[in-house]
């Protein structure tokens, strides 16, 4: 495996199997009485957040607790006008303070590839999310999650139909699932309205639809995607009610489905426009669970890029 | 001072000697006099002559000076640039065009003609005193709020009109802002995946479109700047079938470099308008052999450090280009058959020199013309590297790149500012 | 290469080993099994299958050390194997570790604790299909099925039907 994860394209298929059979087995183990493990002792994780995201930064923080690891918590709010002296500046403090690894969540697309790339740091970066672009620790748990709701399959996803529906355009969780999820086996279907698909979209290993009613009764996953509602003043969609009406799960839509599928949200909710509180809190909902997942795939995560020894020490 | 280039080769292939005495072309043949200076294997092309070039002063002298960009300039073959206007201050005023000259005049590395702004401050909402700047003495006649796009048709439309009366031009950065808001590169199917916000190729053709109609309209000189798109390459080759009065230059880059560059996701390679597709790079080139773009402008844009070393969305848009166009034109155009060095002189030196109007720039090297003259060698393989380069910044996106031509001597007003492609000292007074 | 033990000798030495295991601890009522994987793990399963012969049927599981061991750091990272806690736990039980060789004892060390998150047993037994000496810490078998002085350059190579199509324990010379 890699030395960093940035995106799902540094995972092979294997590394993703291997993943999420770690998480798996992890996730046996703290449900016992074992909740820490001494693994990742001496190891230093810091997460460097510049966007505010208190579940994603405290899932990270309780895998790496569990770990053993020390953690520290840098919050930074980049600007545009502060420009490259964020980055840089925070990168070599970093450094200083002999992080092994650098978990960083961004507002710029590329941020983690530019820490990555520029030499800045020796630490693993791993990707918790850079603008617009990818959010792959989301995609693994969301396969987790899946697996596990669908354990005959075990990690073959070949025949899953999954449907990801809301704002494609601006989602990184949408294009880390894609490339998951397509990598796995699955067939994908992006529903959302032509505003919010990306041009170039058709590229993309995906079927596309503006219709979340046209066969809904085929999808085994439904994922819901956040809609913000300041797209509309940029013109995506003309009103909440619109949007609401044509690509909302509320619970029409919710009984149509099969009744073995299930349906997900990366979170947080707008209850009421993009998924019905009864969707959101139904039998058919795991959304819930793909919180407490993420905290077992992140500490998966960071055994296999830290439990070992790095790259550079092997290669000796 | 005399001096002969004995040996040198010309366009068409013959070797033959070129005399020089004081400023001027004194003989083309086989008569030496003065100095004899061995260019065998050397051509000689008219000095290069760049219509679009950001000198970054008054305002931003950390990234560029007028006499930095003048080394860098000389170095790269050009005897001649065009100061473009969106400096602070903005260089709307004779009293702002005046002080970029006459920094110019005392670099005396190449000459320097200030673009003047078309609208206030580059707000795109009031003219700017156009007709000062036309008079004074700059005697400008370019005019340009590039960086920006001047995107009222009304106020491009007037624009159009007014400076007829001293044979001004309008120089059009299309890119129209609506459609543009936080766009980072090209939108398309490379765009879709890095989640970087897209720069749609109809933002630039929709304001060449409606330019080209207005210019025909009021029956005035139009110029497109670093045209980008096979779309706007079309719609130029249209407007000229119906003999309107418009040219249009592309960059260097533009004509070697696409967007899946962006993959790494560099801001080395972050410039407005941005980096295309292959498709767009192809019928660029088809579209400076045929004559469709008339010009080959560098858009050499300085940037510190600092504004290329951070993430891509909070970098600055731009790539500097004089000490490299000559190599990347060669590359693109010659090597690859699309050119001849005939078609090279005139979209590097006659053209642009014309569209200008700038009287001792782009004259045959015949007697009697200008000693502006450049001598390069067509075959001489060498790699970009930014630490050599003369610019005060090292934003090219070449570095490291594998040239086969390059600048050797360049002569400015018969004196040798650069000799064997180092910069000798000495300057035009 | 020579086989040390063959399939008959393996049966014989996990009969053995059943046997006093019921005699040190004075009957099965509070033993549970736990295999180290891989090859712990079905000599486990074999000991608790003979046992079961003999009357009695003794909760099985299996017990991954990969998160324990002290030698991380040295390798890039090892894939984890199943966890399985016995019916009834261990709080409180005889504990019977399975492995199928004894060598430095980090292995047990790391079992050790990794035990000791999961409860707190009353006793902690080991038992092994082969110890090939070598110690580097304090850790000693109360079951052996043999006892193999080997060089330590040398490596022992166990073989076990549910995995390996047959059964043999032999001694691989240094290469």
């Amino acid at each position: 495996m890699k030395n960093q994860l940035l995106s799902i394209n540094d995972l092979s298929k294997d590394d993703v199997l291997s993943i999420l059979s770690t998480a798996a087995e992890l996730e046996r183990i703290t449900e016992g009485p074992t909740k820490k493990l001494p693994t990742l002792r001496g190891r230093t994780v810091v997460n460097l957040f510049f966007e505010d995201s208190t579940r994603t930064r405290i899932s990270f923080e309780t895998a790496a607790k569990r770990l053993s690891a020390d953690v520290i918590n840098f919050s930074a709010k980049g600007s545009s006008v502060s420009k490259g002296e964020s980055l840089k500046d925070t990168a070599q403090t970093l450094q200083a303070m002999g992080a092994d690894a650098v978990v960083i969540r961004h507002g710029s697309s590329g941020a983690a590839q530019r820490l990555s790339d520029s030499g800045w740091i020796n630490a693993t970066v791993i990707n918790a999310g850079d603008g617009t672009h990818e959010h792959p620790t989301q995609a693994l748990l969301d396969a987790f999650t899946i697996s596990k709701r669908f354990p005959e399959r075990k990690s073959d996803f070949s025949g899953l139909k999954v449907a990801i529906v809301g704002d494609i355009l601006h989602s990184r969780v949408a294009r880390s699932n894609v490339l998951l999820l397509t990598k796995l086996g699955a067939s994908v279907t992006l529903i959302a309205p032509p505003t919010l698909l990306p041009v170039g979209v058709e590229s993309w290993p995906v079927l596309v639809s503006y219709d979340l009613d046209e066969a809904l009764e085929e999808f085994d996953v439904v994922m819901m995607l956040r809609i913000q509602l300041e797209r509309m003043q940029n013109f995506y969609f003309p009103s909440e009610r619109e949007y609401s009406r044509r690509y909302g799960l509320n619970e029409d839509r919710l009984l149509r489905m099969k009744q073995s599928g299930i349906v997900m949200h990366p979170g947080p909710m707008n209850r009421g426009l993009e998924i019905s509180a009864a969707s959101a809190d139904s039998s058919r909902s795991v959304i819930v669970n793909q919180v407490g997942n993420g905290v077992s795939v992140r500490m998966a995560v960071l055994y296999l890029l830290l439990g070992g020894a790095s790259l550079s020490e092997v290669s000796q | 001072m005399t001096f002969t280039l004995t040996g040198v080769t010309l366009a068409d292939g013959t070797t033959t000697n070129v005399v020089v005495e004081g400023q001027t072309i004194t003989s083309v043949g086989a008569l030496t006099a003065g100095d004899l200076i061995d260019c065998s294997g050397l051509m000689v092309l008219p000095g290069f002559v760049d219509l679009h070039t950001h000198l970054r002063e008054p305002g931003s002298e950390d990234s560029e000076t007028v006499l930095t960009g003048a080394k860098a300039a000389a170095k790269g073959g050009f005897t001649a640039v065009s100061a473009m206007a969106n400096t602070s201050p903005v260089a709307d005023t004779a009293g702002v065009v005046e002080q970029v000259f006459r920094l110019g005049k005392e670099a005396g590395l190449c000459e320097v003609f200030p673009i003047g702004a078309v609208t206030v401050g580059l707000a795109g909402e009031q003219l700017a005193e156009l007709g000062a700047m036309a008079d004074s003495a700059a005697q400008v006649r370019v005019f340009s709020d590039d960086g920006k796009c001047v995107s009222d048709p009304l106020v491009m439309r007037r624009a159009l009109e007014y400076v007829k009366s001293f044979g001004g031009v309008i120089a059009q950065h299309a890119q129209d802002p609506r459609l543009t808001h936080g766009s980072q590169m090209n939108e398309g199917e490379v765009s879709s995946r890095l989640g970087l916000a897209g720069w749609p190729a109809v933002a630039e053709e929709a304001i060449i479109a409606r330019d080209i109609l207005l210019a025909d309209h009021v029956k005035s000189r139009l110029h497109i700047c670093h045209l980008t798109t096979k779309g706007g390459v079309e719609l130029v080759r249209w407007a000229k079938s119906q003999g309107i009065n418009v040219t249009a230059e592309v960059t260097p880059h533009h004509l070697l470099l696409t967007d899946d560059l962006v993959e790494s996701y560099d801001p080395v390679y972050k410039v407005n308008p941005p980096l295309r597709t292959d498709a767009d790079v192809q019928a660029l080139r088809i579209g400076l052999a045929d004559g469709t773009i008339d010009i080959v402008a560098t858009d050499h844009a300085p940037h510190p450090t600092e504004d290329k070393e951070c993430e891509w969305s909070a970098a600055a848009f731009g790539m500097i280009g004089l000490e490299t166009a000559f190599g990347v034109i060669v590359k693109t155009m010659i090597e690859t058959g699309a050119m001849s060095w005939p078609r090279l002189i005139e979209v590097m030196s006659t053209n642009p020199a014309k569209i200008g109007g700038y009287s001792r720039q782009g004259g045959a090297v015949s007697a009697g013309s200008p000693a502006n003259l450049t001598l390069v060698n067509p075959r001489s393989e060498w790699q970009v590297d930014r630490e050599k380069m003369s610019s005060k910044s090292k934003n090219t996106p070449f570095h490291g790149t594998e040239l086969t031509a390059k600048v050797i001597h360049t002569i400015f007003e018969g004196v040798f500012v650069v000799k064997n492609e180092t910069l000798t000292g000495l300057k035009h007074e | 290469m020579s086989a040390i033990l063959e399939s008959a000798d393996i049966d014989r030495a996990l009969k053995r080993i059943s046997h006093e295991i019921i005699e040190r601890n004075q009957g099965l009522d509070s033993v549970v099994l736990l295999g180290i994987p891989t090859r712990g793990a079905y000599l486990a399963s074999r000991i608790a299958q003979i046992l079961m012969g003999l009357g009695s049927k003794v909760p099985v599981g299996t017990l991954d050390i990969t998160m324990h061991r002290d030698d991380l750091r040295l390798r890039p990272p090892r894939p984890l194997l199943e966890t399985l806690m016995p019916a009834g736990g261990i709080e409180g039980k005889d504990v019977v570790l399975v492995d199928d060789v004894l060598f430095s004892g980090r292995t047990i060390r790391a079992a050790l604790d990794a035990l000791g998150e999961l409860g707190r047993p009353r006793t902690v037994q080991l038992a092994v299909l082969v110890d090939r000496g070598h110690r580097e810490l304090p850790i000693r078998a109360d079951y052996v099925g043999k006892n193999l002085p080997t060089s330590a350059k040398e490596s022992v190579r166990v073989q076990l039907s549910e995995i390996d199509e047959i059964d043999c324990v032999e001694i691989v010379a240094a290469p």
